[in-house]
């Protein structure tokens, strides 16, 4: 509420604002906003790259892009399907691994009667500060044919595979070692029906052998923050609480699952969803370990809209696929923050049930 | 794990008489044995690759190969080294990296700095919403960008140019978001003295709130160093040319691009040692700023 003594203040105060965020305004408007808007507008056309995607003879498509990705019985669509496949079971695999790791080692490293706890927390959590092109190096040769991983494998009398030239699903090899399915021969029923361009036997795969192995680099890689997340929590849980259980006679175990736990329902919560929103959105690591190979067993949306743009050079596709992705990313964003709100009012119960969906 | 979200109490007591005596000297020592066996285990599996890169860099190519689990390299040859440097574009990769790093990082720390002060705390119409977009734009995913990006850099006619490398990344949202949460903090009685002698919105902020924020520009910078200096989607899709590529860049290049011929491990894990040391040190020297960081996004939910 301007009055008329102050105006002078308060006019140099609405100048100087607005001068201090026009840097900020500009960067993040023309390299944020304004992308968004324009691959908006190339995704509903047929735009290859040459020329600008604006100029008039840019054949407008309207919604083709998509409905090829989802309707159209093609190449597109398969590529598409196998991609989303890929990373719902990296997400699968990844997000309640690392999610019980972290907890894990957070877990050890608070023990009050354990020293050399800053040592370990570095270690841990090193990792995570180092460059994801840098450490993908390293696990390629960790992960090579007589890397180390396999050094160590078979010390335990284990031949590994071929990590990065193995496309066969785990969960088949899984199925075929239980003797369930033969996975040379599966079932004609589940190789000739399927939905969406992939037949039932396709989509049961499990992540691939190659995959496996970016799985193990990301788990690795990401530990350490969300082990953090889960120390600052625990510091946190007062400790009255659970000498309360100690002088009730419950068990180390039983504290844990009583007292510990729910207390830390909103920090699992948080580092689940964040999980989630990182592992659809993983790049790197497939750029410079698989590039989507072997047999397109690490394909994943975000690679696949990178390929279909800047080396097949239809950047309507690609910026079609990246927004299905924008779409899956908003939506466990808006999940998240919905939960996170409704635990924070007093009384809020319905989050406990929406945890246990995700 | 199936914990039951309805028991929000504790289980009734088992009965367990006289439990405490047990606990003594014996169950602690198991107890420190076992979490030291854990944290040991994982210690080592946290950081022995770093072991086998640091070594193998060191190594012949034929010792890797045989011995890849092994810390020391036999024959040490540093081969691999004067490979990198005089047989492949590292020096480049590493000048065009410092640059971007340092362009970028001072002016983060300044343009963030200033919109986080003026979002904190001064009176403009338009703050409100402005502050929802940076919020907003937090949650966008890198990832979706890449193809917008290009067609932006394209469109401005700076694509493959030290500009398309740098600009883009010179503010960030969440460095706004931080610093912001930081002014918001700092007692307003100070800049009220600093007005009533006489100081405007620019003094005021530059010599007076500035130096406070001291603890927060110093995460600031480190995140902003730590952030471009291993940044690798951007650069994929912002320069092509050879002589533009940074470090990260460089080193995916030098990967996939000679995977078919001689493998070249230790060559490809030096350059990434390389490439890993200066955030290595910065992160020993300035851990607990990382560690403020890590759980300043647990606030934030």
């Amino acid at each position: 509420m301007t009055t008329t003594a102050n105006r002078g203040a308060r006019g140099d105060e609405r100048r100087a604002g607005w001068f201090f965020v026009t840097p900020i305004v500009l960067i993040l408007g023309l390299f944020m906003l304004l992308p968004i808007l324009m691959a908006l507008w190339t995704s509903l056309t047929d735009w290859n790259g040459q020329g600008s995607p604006f100029a008039g003879d840019v054949p407008f498509v309207g919604l083709d892009n998509y409905t090829q990705l989802f309707a159209t019985d093609d190449l597109a669509r398969l590529d598409f399907m196998t991609s989303l496949r890929n990373n719902a079971y990296y997400v699968l695999f990844v997000v309640p691994i690392q999610t019980a790791l972290a907890l894990g080692l957070a877990l050890v490293v608070n023990n009050r009667l354990l020293r050399g706890k800053g040592f370990f927390r570095t270690a841990f959590y090193f990792p995570s500060v180092t460059s994801s092109v840098a450490i993908s190096v390293v696990f390629l040769f960790m992960f090579a044919n007589g890397g180390a991983i396999n050094a160590v494998l078979s010390a335990f009398g284990v031949s590994g595979p071929q990590w990065f030239s193995d496309s066969r699903g785990v969960l088949h090899l899984l199925l075929g070692r239980i003797g369930v399915v033969d996975p040379t021969a599966p079932p004609s029923v589940l190789t000739e029906h399927g939905i969406l361009g992939l037949s039932w036997w396709d989509w049961a795969s499990g992540p691939s052998v190659a995959m496996c192995a970016i799985i193990a680099l990301v788990v690795w890689t990401t530990s350490g923050t969300f082990m953090l997340m889960f120390l600052a929590a625990l510091q946190n849980v007062p400790v009255q609480l659970d000498e309360a259980g100690m002088i009730d006679g419950a068990s180390r175990w039983q504290r844990f699952i009583y007292i510990t736990l729910p207390q830390l329902r909103p920090t699992t919560f948080l580092v689940m969803t964040l999980g989630l929103i990182g592992t659809w959105q993983v790049f790197d690591q497939i750029y410079v370990m698989s590039q989507g190979n072997p047999a397109k067993t690490t394909l994943t949306p975000a690679f696949l809209s990178y390929r279909t743009a800047f080396r097949d050079f239809d950047y309507g596709s690609g910026a079609a696929i990246s927004f299905v992705l924008f779409l899956i990313i908003v939506l466990l964003t808006l999940l998240q923050r919905r939960v996170m709100r409704e635990r924070n009012e007093p009384g809020g119960r319905g989050a406990g049930p929406a945890r246990r969906r995700v | 794990m199936a914990v039951s979200t309805a028991t929000r109490t504790a289980p009734a007591p088992p009965a367990g008489p006289t439990r405490r005596a047990g606990e003594g000297s014996g169950r602690v020592l198991a107890s420190r044995f076992a979490g030291y066996t854990i944290l040991v285990f994982f210690s080592l599996v946290f950081l022995y690759p770093f072991v086998i890169q640091i070594a193998n860099s060191f190594k012949t190519e034929a010792d890797a190969a045989a011995h890849p689990l092994s810390p020391v390299p036999e024959p040490f040859t540093a081969e691999s080294m004067t490979r990198i440097f005089e047989g492949t574009a590292f020096p480049t990769w590493l000048g065009n990296s410092v640059l971007v790093t340092v362009v970028v990082t001072l002016s983060r720390v300044l343009l963030d700095s200033m919109a986080g002060y003026a979002l904190s705390r001064l009176r403009f119409r338009g703050r409100g919403p402005l502050f929802a977009a940076v919020i907003a734009l937090m949650a966008v995913p890198p990832v979706v960008l890449l193809i917008p990006k290009f067609l932006v850099l394209n469109q401005l006619g700076i694509y493959n140019s030290y500009a398309a490398l740098i600009v883009p990344l010179m503010a960030d949202a969440a460095g706004v978001f931080i610093m912001k949460q930081f002014f918001d903090s700092v007692p307003a009685g100070v800049e009220e003295a600093a007005r009533i002698d006489g100081a405007g919105p620019f003094r005021t902020y530059w010599s007076v709130v500035l130096p406070m924020a001291r603890p927060a520009l110093i995460t600031l910078t480190i995140l902003s160093f730590q952030g471009s200096w291993n940044e690798f989607p951007h650069t994929l899709v912002a320069v092509q040319n050879p002589g533009l590529f940074t470090l990260p860049r460089g080193l995916a290049d030098l990967v996939s691009g000679s995977l078919g011929a001689g493998t070249q491990y230790p060559l490809k894990l030096g350059a990434a040692l390389l490439a890993t040391i200066p955030v290595a040190i910065i992160f020993v020297a300035f851990q607990r700023y990382f560690v403020r960081d890590a759980n300043e996004g647990a606030d934030k939910g």
